[in-house]
């Protein structure tokens, strides 16, 4: 039994639709991360799970029962804000232990079981304290152990790592996940972050302009892109996606050289393949003129101009220009996602019209 | 030559205080102490010049049935005006920051009393209390209550005031409430909703706590006005009947300019300053102690 269901909702603010007839099922145990750039409708689609906003239509049933009228202290979850929304004037105990107050749970039990999280974010010994005396990162834990004391099972968490700096997001990151696997705890995460997506999810939702673009596993998303979009979110450099014209003798890339891509019609389709994928050759392939290098330490990143395109090649380690800068690319056949450019969705081998592809015709 | 710096920048320094220090003994410290002077000295005349007296004129004040009466007014008034005004305008800022229709109309609504000019509320409230033919008068015919002289009666001039002095005052104490409300982030609330904290659990535990600061400075300001209160005064009662509706400020006002009796209103003015000094000093130590500040 799925610990979250949602079921054709669709969410209005007056015209503009939020959310538009999104079904949607998370496991119990099961971290699932709503990505998507913003304006997109992922925090909507949150803030209607927690019962913060009610649905315009579409039914959301929290293990197995439909919670869709019912208020968020009736729905059994806890939420992480993006603000942590820690009570200013309370101590980081008060802060935590709010909600047992709230249902009258005994001190002695609030007590006990205020120990325990403590001990779990690693908070010991600051919990005298107010907000407003710690770091971004122990209040980030804060807001975690006021969402995992409750024990209610399912925790949403909206954007929780977005005010914290590069190195520490990177840590909490680690840890959010380890607590969610050592506690069973059912997470809902959103984020714009696709870095934080594929190291976290077990299923990522990939959301744009109100509806569902792809489900999967980070993986999947990853590796098998169905859509333009998808392909263009996921990755870090993104998926090189680039037109195609037609050539003599098949597919060539517009504005390049006639290096025959795949045999079959080119206009009107896109290629992808991801910088990983593609290497420099000395005699065969997509002949290009390297103009940039960016260093990163265990790669670089080349930018090539195609036309008035850019394919961007990672090799690994340093590459200096100007010791070759005219190259040929190639890339394996199974690197490679044809698109078809007006609706955006992905063409299956089979329609290809297969041939050789990366290599010279 | 850094000294030479440093003794500059004291003169820089004492350069930036001096417009508000000159402002401020000219119009605040030394009428002061020239009050607590004069209070020390007879009223002269013409023909018989002041002369020292010593505390014979606080003498004369603990003697004076008045006086003792206005001060006890002047409590009551207190009492009546300060806790009312700022409950009323908590609850109508916590109302008017939901998301109502016509909330830009309500608000201005709310306001309105505090931009009219005294004497102008001075004048509707007289129509308000005027007997048989005032407003509350023939809304209370219709439901067959007497006809009530509000502002004649001893026993209601007071309470008359009162309810007059909340109405103009809640509006203007709301729109400092509005203003901390919306400093709040919505998430607090909904965190403690999530919590299942109902909501005035929410208000007792969150909202109120953190609008403490604020509550702080409306308590000042409504002290302040409570004493303050001269022109609805010289309107509405001249303080009458029986100085059933005179407060300390319009006592002191007759004293000095009606009774032309300088020195015993100096006499009183300085206890009022006292008075006032001992408030201030108290609440803010003993409320900044339990206000959260952010």
């Amino acid at each position: 039994m799925s610990a979250i269901e949602l079921k054709n909702i669709t969410k209005k603010w007056g015209d503009v639709t939020a959310v538009d007839n999104i079904s949607l099922s998370v496991d119990e145990g099961s971290f699932v991360v709503l990505l998507g750039p913003s304006g997109c409708g992922k925090s909507t689609t949150l803030r209607m799970i927690a019962g913060l906003d009610t649905a315009s239509s579409g039914t959301i049933s929290i293990a197995g029962k439909d919670v869709t009228s019912l208020p968020p202290a009736a729905r059994k979850i806890s939420m992480v804000f993006q603000s942590y929304a820690l009570f200013p004037h309370l101590s980081v105990a008060e802060n935590i232990i709010f909600g047992l107050k709230v249902r009258k749970v005994p001190a002695p039990i609030r007590q006990k079981r205020l120990e325990k999280v403590v001990d779990i974010v690693g908070l010991a010994g600051l919990t005298d304290r107010k907000p407003s005396q710690l770091s971004g990162g122990q209040r980030q834990r804060v807001a975690l152990a006021r969402a995992i004391i409750a024990e209610n099972g399912i925790c949403l968490m909206d954007e929780p790592l977005s005010n914290l700096d590069a190195k520490l997001r990177h840590d909490m990151r680690v840890e959010i996940r380890a607590l969610q696997q050592r506690l069973g705890m059912t997470v809902i995460y959103v984020t714009h972050d696709q870095a934080e997506a594929m190291s976290m999810a077990d299923k990522v939702i990939l959301l744009r302009d109100g509806h569902i673009e792809q489900v999967g596993t980070p993986e999947g998303l990853y590796g098998k892109p169905e859509t333009l979009f998808t392909a263009s979110f996921i990755g870090t450099p993104p998926m090189n996606l680039v037109e195609l014209a037609n050539g003599p003798e098949g597919a060539v890339v517009l504005g390049g050289s006639d290096h025959v891509v795949f045999k079959g019609p080119g206009e009107g389709r896109v290629l992808g393949v991801r910088p990983e994928d593609i290497s420099l050759s000395d005699d065969s392939g997509l002949l290009v003129e390297l103009t940039a290098a960016d260093y990163l330490g265990a790669d670089t990143i080349l930018n090539a101009p195609v036309g008035n395109q850019i394919i961007q090649i990672r090799v690994p380690g340093r590459y200096r220009l100007g010791e070759k800068n005219r190259v040929h690319l190639t890339w394996p056949q199974e690197a490679v996602h044809i698109f078809e450019k007006a609706s955006g969705k992905k063409i299956e081998n089979s329609n290809i019209t297969t041939g050789k592809v990366g290599n010279a015709a | 030559m850094s000294e030479h710096k440093g003794s500059m920048n004291r003169v820089y320094g004492w350069l930036l205080l001096l417009p508000a220090m000159v402002f401020l003994t000219a119009f605040t410290y030394y009428p002061m102490v020239s009050t607590f002077f004069v209070s020390l000295f007879s009223d002269g005349t013409a023909t018989r010049p002041s002369v020292f007296v010593g505390l014979e004129n606080y003498q004369f004040l603990l003697e004076d049935d008045i006086f003792w009466k206005v001060l006890v007014n002047n409590l009551w008034y207190a009492a009546g005006t300060i806790p009312t005004s700022i409950a009323i305008a908590l609850m109508m800022a916590i109302w008017v920051n939901n998301r109502l229709p016509a909330r830009g109309l309500v608000r201005m609504a709310y306001f309105t009393p505090t931009v009219l000019p005294m004497i102008a509320v001075a004048n509707i409230w007289l129509f308000f209390y005027t007997p048989e033919i005032g407003l509350f008068d023939q809304i209370g015919s219709v439901f067959g209550f007497p006809s009530q002289n509000w502002l004649g009666d001893p026993e209601l001039v007071l309470g008359s005031i009162i309810v007059m002095t909340v109405w103009k005052e809640a509006g203007f104490f709301m729109i400092f409430y509005l203003a901390a409300l919306q400093s709040l982030s919505p998430e607090l609330e909904e965190a403690a909703h999530l919590e299942g904290a109902s909501r005035w659990y929410i208000f007792r535990r969150i909202t109120f706590p953190l609008l403490m600061p604020t509550t702080l400075f409306v308590t000042i300001n409504a002290v302040i006005n409570s004493v303050k209160m001269v022109d609805h005064l010289f309107i509405l009662t001249k303080g009458g009947p029986d100085n059933a509706s005179s407060l300390l400020l319009y006592y002191i006002f007759e004293v000095a300019f009606s009774f032309l009796d300088e020195a015993y209103a100096s006499a009183l003015t300085v206890v009022l300053l006292v008075v006032l000094a001992i408030v201030a000093v108290g609440q803010f130590t003993l409320m900044d102690k339990r206000i959260h500040y952010r």
